[in-house]
């Protein structure tokens, strides 16, 4: 009894400390918001738009052709004309473009004799996107080609050019791309809108971010302001304090959830799928484990300063290796297992399923047992190291 | 289960039947590295008494206070709080203590009165009683029509007076107080003594730490705390008439040269201006401390009317601290 009534008031504290702290109310209400949008807009995997610029040695009606198509997939935008090869290369080095188009002189022949690879890309491959992006023109159809010629040959070659060594830029061989045997059925984002994929991750992005620094500093604002002294000097229990301190930030937590999928609805139109519960229930048990985080970190830092520092150590792994920034299956085997043992990863494929591919909590539970394994780690030395002492 | 019984402050007499002292440490001992905060502190208060600890800053009052709460565990040594130890018991030592910490600490952003709830439910007060102790503190305390005023706005007198009622608030047995009047004006101090004088007459012990003389002259019993040792105690009276003869004052109409010349006199331990006087402690040893002095004055050629005084607290405190300085120093000499 009068442990649940001390657990309530403690809860009761600190909700009222957390109406009239204007800051930190409207940090969480404001951090997902700005977060959402500035991300939501900027982070885009689908790259289009790339610096481009055509050296036509053949100039035929075939290879205006080729480059209205190429301009046509938006993928390149061709801001110039160069006079032959070498002036590529050279624009290309100085960071000018990031693609160039060399059409020789052969071309027309080329094509009619339906030789393979008539015209050829060149791509910084400094920046492995850009590299990504480029393949897709490679993969372009001729017009006017035989199906059966179509069907083996991609129209332009492809030359990946290394920067990482600058004094042989272009020692790298040409890189044949072999002819697309697969059609890509992009199932779950078929217009490939990165802000659909990237909310349901964003979510636990943000959350670790605000969990782990709001629970680290209710706790470490006490011992700064020395109200900690004067509370465990009290029959208050480790875990009556730790809960009532819990208890508020899940429902910050929610609140935040809340905030930033009606706001992936209402801009970027990413669809729920799935079960809004499932959502919230996965949700839940992340933001529980991300306190567990907050807390142990609280036992560490002496002052709010330091708990900022720790909850960084934190977040930059989360989000590097859960497979938001890069993905998982391309990392090295030791990586993953950091990322596995991160929550952020179970989160983000679980949010990915429910949100986009419409899966439900049974069908993506078994990324539930990682978080609850790492809330009972994290919560038994986080009580181990809570004293109510001060050495 | 023995619940705190209730304080009624007329009814009960001033020392309750004692069933052995409310604490009693044996070198008890707390280093911080290979400093040691506190060093071999033996100490005993009876129940239902004021005691002091009169100290500078640094002398180890706060870390002393902290092991007697269980907050920081005692290096070497014992204390026992209540019958308690402190090292095994401290969850049971704090049901039935309360604290003051030295800063303030409540909650800046809450009211007085979501304050005193808080700790009321926080110390375990029955719903019934909680109301009503809660005002019959705020009354007591003049903080009637503060009630629903955010702390943080609060004077330092107010606050004062509120982290006194947060410490009492569930009638603890034993009251440990930290330099409780650091940031009060004298008018305040003297209304909280007061106070404190009606919690003790309802048979709490307090034990309180103070830099202030006045405060510490008030105190029934008294620790001198020096470095982390003890370096006196018993009855703040008894002390000082225990230096004897020791203390002498000289009336003179050239002070500062008298003190430059008393300063170099062997025998004085030390000399402080007060107005035209000057206030002279004599060492253990001298048989005629106004003969020492008149000699001095004498042989630097200087004139003054010197007199016998009664020895203060003051004094015994700067005896016993120059007393080990001057033991260190032969030491490291030696």
């Amino acid at each position: 009894m009068n442990s649940l009534r001390r657990l309530f008031a403690i809860m009761q504290k600190e909700f009222r400390q957390l109406k009239r702290d204007r800051v930190s109310f409207g940090m969480i209400v404001m951090i997902p918001l700005i977060q959402l949008t500035i991300f939501g807009y900027a982070i885009n995997s689908d790259v289009r738009h790339l610096r481009a610029a055509v050296s036509d040695e053949s100039r035929t009606d075939l290879s205006r052709e080729l480059i209205a198509m190429v301009q046509q997939t938006q993928v390149v935008d061709i801001v110039g004309a160069a006079s032959g090869p070498r002036e590529l290369e050279q624009w290309l080095k100085e960071g000018r473009i990031s693609v160039g188009i060399v059409i020789p002189f052969d071309y027309a022949r080329r094509v009619e004799r339906g030789e393979s690879q008539p015209a050829q890309l060149l791509v910084d491959g400094s920046d492995p996107i850009v590299g990504q992006a480029a393949v897709q023109v490679a993969q372009l159809r001729l017009p006017g080609v035989k199906a059966s010629a179509a069907s083996r040959n991609a129209a332009v070659e492809e030359r990946t050019h290394s920067f990482s060594t600058a004094v042989v830029p272009f020692n790298v061989p040409p890189i044949a791309i072999s002819v697309p045997a697969f059609e890509i059925r992009l199932d779950y984002n078929p217009e490939r809108i990165s802000a659909v994929s990237i909310v349901p991750a964003l979510l636990g992005v943000i959350l670790t971010m605000t969990m782990v620094l709001f629970t680290a500093v209710a706790i470490v604002r006490e011992r700064e302001r020395g109200t900690l002294e004067m509370l465990i000097t009290t029959p208050v229990r480790t875990a009556e304090l730790m809960i009532g301190k819990i208890v508020p930030c899940i429902g910050v937590g929610l609140v935040q959830i809340s905030i930033i999928l009606g706001l992936g609805v209402v801009l970027f139109h990413v669809p729920i799928r799935g079960s809004l519960v499932d959502l919230y229930i996965a949700g839940l048990a992340f933001i529980i484990a991300n306190l567990t985080m907050g807390l142990l970190n609280s036992t560490f830092a002496q002052n709010q300063f330091q708990a900022m520092q720790l909850t960084f150590f934190f977040f930059l792994p989360s989000i590097l290796l859960s497979g938001f920034m890069f993905p998982f299956d391309g990392m090295p085997v030791p990586a993953q297992w950091i990322g596995e043992m991160l929550p952020l990863t179970h989160f983000n494929r679980m949010s990915r399923g429910i949100l986009l591919r419409g899966a439900t909590l049974a069908e993506v539970g078994r990324d539930l047992w990682p978080m609850a394994a790492f809330f009972g780690v994290m919560m038994s030395v986080v009580l181990l190291r809570f004293r109510k002492r001060l050495d | 289960m023995q619940e705190n019984p209730p304080l009624q402050h007329s009814t009960t007499p001033s020392l309750q039947p004692s069933d052995g002292p409310a604490i009693e440490a044996h070198g008890l001992t707390r280093r911080f590295g290979h400093v040691a905060a506190v060093d071999a502190l033996d100490l005993t208060v009876e129940r239902g008494r004021i005691h002091g600890f009169l100290g500078p800053n640094g002398s180890g009052k706060t870390t002393t206070l902290r092991m007697l709460c269980g907050l920081l565990r005692p290096s070497a040594g014992t204390a026992k709080v209540l019958g308690m130890d402190v090292a095994h018991e401290a969850e049971a030592i704090r049901r039935q203590i309360g604290y003051m910490t030295q800063r303030f600490s409540l909650y800046e952003d809450l009211t007085v009165i979501e304050n005193l709830e808080f700790v009321a439910v926080v110390q375990g007060l029955p719903a019934k009683k909680r109301r009503l102790r809660v005002d019959e503190l705020l009354g007591r305390y003049g903080l009637n029509d503060r009630r629903r005023q955010i702390v943080g706005t609060l004077s330092g007198g107010e606050r004062q007076r509120l982290a006194l009622s947060a410490a009492v608030l569930h009638e603890p047995k034993l009251l440990f107080l930290d330099e409780p009047t650091a940031a009060v004006d004298p008018q305040n101090r003297r209304d909280f003594w007061e106070s404190l004088f009606d919690i003790s007459d309802g048979g709490t012990t307090i034990l309180v730490s103070t830099h202030y003389m006045d405060e510490a002259e008030r105190c029934h019993s008294l620790s001198i705390l020096d470095v982390g040792r003890l370096a006196a105690s018993g009855r703040p009276r008894r002390l000082a008439e225990a230096l004897g003869q020791r203390v002498v004052e000289v009336e003179t109409a050239t002070p500062r040269e008298a003190q430059t010349a008393l300063h170099r006199a062997a025998g004085v331990l030390s000399v402080a201006q007060i107005g035209t006087h000057l206030h002279i402690l004599v060492d253990e040893g001298a048989s005629d401390p106004v003969g020492v002095v008149t000699a001095a004055l004498r042989d630097a050629g200087l004139k003054g009317q010197v007199t016998s005084a009664r020895p203060g607290l003051e004094d015994v405190f700067v005896a016993v601290t120059i007393a080990r300085r001057k033991r260190e120093a032969e030491r490291s000499a030696a």
